[in-house]
């Protein structure tokens, strides 16, 4: 009789043999339990090139270091969890390939957000900046018989702007949001852009307003680095600005 | 007891343009200041720069800048407006950029606006003492221009 594991063996062996590489993987481990201070971890494994940052910390945690701690989902990038300081820039671990950083890589927390535990922050302060800025659309002209239309111009103008997963890799490469955490960050400027430019939104002006305060968008020094760290290929830099040129000429 | 079953009326336009902050400003302080540093910015550049052709770079630099030199300068109202002007607008520019680092780096409220009223303080003074020399600066009564 064939059973289920001869099968799963037999499939094993015709898999075709990976050349794997070796990686060298530097964690930046912290754990208040253990000590007050964050230190350095370092594990080489092998993988397949082709293998995402993502499971090679998986193989390290389940092989290697089960205290390793790090957040991710979908593995797909499309949830946002898993935004880290790869080779000090901020990248999701689901979308570097093993090839692209081998032989070495260093793994740090994103930064400007305390650490909670190894890789993990407190995300509360980014999504208190989210949530100021009223993500949702705001429009009390009565309730449409069917759903709300929009033209295809409508919609693409704040197109690029709705790709945005809220994973905080622009917010926390940016130097501003570093020194101050009050700072709404380029990642709530985006999700008010989203709806700003939407034209069956009506709260625009009430965004805007949040947006002139001391914590908002004018505090933004223009240093790109949200554009070069968003994983969406969203132009961060660019919506900024459009929201600053709406408050300006209040034109929307 | 009957229940009230009508629905929830809709809101008057006006309480809901203002609910949505229609009709009330935007922008405000932070969007002005935004602006005068890039428009002070500017004038500086030709200001500033110009300063610099005029005072500093030429043979001799500031050593040959004694009171004949500058009571000399003075006696033309486009030199003493140019003057003042760099140092209001470099006051201005300089002070607010100032206030934005102090937002930057310092958290504590208390701190904040401490060192904002401590820059604010400095720069009136200093715009103050400017302006009056500027406006009541009189060689003559130092004896005649040589
Ligand atoms: C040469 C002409 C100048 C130009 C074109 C210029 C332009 C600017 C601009 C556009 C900003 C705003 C930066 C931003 O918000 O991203 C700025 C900031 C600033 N400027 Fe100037 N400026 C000039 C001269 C000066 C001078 C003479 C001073 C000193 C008195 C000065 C001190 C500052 C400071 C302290 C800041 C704040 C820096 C920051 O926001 O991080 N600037 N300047
Ligand atoms: S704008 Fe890009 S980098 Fe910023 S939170 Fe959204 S997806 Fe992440
Ligand atoms: S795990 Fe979902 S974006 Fe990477």
């Amino acid at each position: 009789m064939v059973t289920a594991a001869d099968v799963l063996d037999a499939s094993d062996q015709a898999r075709p043999t990976i050349d794997t590489i070796p990686l060298t993987v530097r964690v930046r481990r912290f754990n208040p339990e253990v000590s007050e201070d964050s230190w350095w971890d370092e594990w080489t494994v092998r993988c397949d090139p082709l293998e995402r940052l993502v499971e090679v910390l998986h193989q390290i945690k389940w092989h290697h270091d089960g205290t390793l701690s790090f957040r991710r989902s979908c593995a797909h990038g499309v949830c946002g969890s898993d935004a880290m300081l790869i080779n000090g820039r901020n990248q999701l671990a689901c979308k570097v390939l093993a090839q692209d950083v081998a032989p070495r890589v260093t793994i740090e927390p994103i930064r400007g957000l305390s650490v909670l535990k190894d890789l993990i922050v407190d995300m509360e302060p980014f999504m208190d900046g989210y949530r100021s800025i009223l993500p949702y659309l705001i429009n009390d002209s009565g309730e449409p018989e069917k759903e709300r239309r929009q033209s295809p111009e409508d919609r693409h103008r704040y197109d690029d702007t709705t790709k945005c997963i809220l994973c905080a890799a622009c917010t926390t490469s940016c130097p501003v949001f570093w020194g101050d955490e009050g700072y709404v960050g380029p990642a709530a400027i985006v999700n008010a852009h989203r709806f700003i430019f939407d034209s069956r939104d009506e709260a625009g002006r009430e965004r805007m307003k949040i947006l002139s305060e001391k914590t908002g968008v004018f505090r933004c020094r223009t240093t790109f680095n949200c554009t070069d760290a968003c994983p969406r290929g969203i132009e961060v830099t660019k919506a900024i600005q459009e929201v600053k040129r709406a408050i300006l000429f209040e034109r929307f | 007891m009957a229940t009230t079953t009508s629905p929830r009326p809709a809101a008057p336009p006006d309480a809901r343009e203002a609910a949505l902050g229609r009709g009330r400003p935007i922008g405000g302080f932070e969007l002005w200041t935004w602006v005068f540093m890039r428009i002070s910015g500017l004038l500086l550049l030709v200001l500033a720069v110009g300063h610099t052709l005029i005072m500093h770079l030429p043979a001799g630099g500031v050593d040959r800048i004694n009171f004949g030199f500058v009571a000399v300068r003075w006696q033309s109202p486009f030199w003493r407006t140019w003057d003042w002007m760099l140092l209001m607008l470099a006051l201005l520019h300089g002070i607010n950029g100032l206030r934005t680092i102090t937002l930057d780096y310092v958290r504590p409220p208390g701190w904040r606006f401490a060192i904002t009223m401590a820059f604010y303080v400095i720069g009136f003074t200093l715009m103050v003492l400017g302006t009056v020399i500027v406006v009541t600066f009189d060689p003559t009564r130092w004896g005649p221009i040589g």
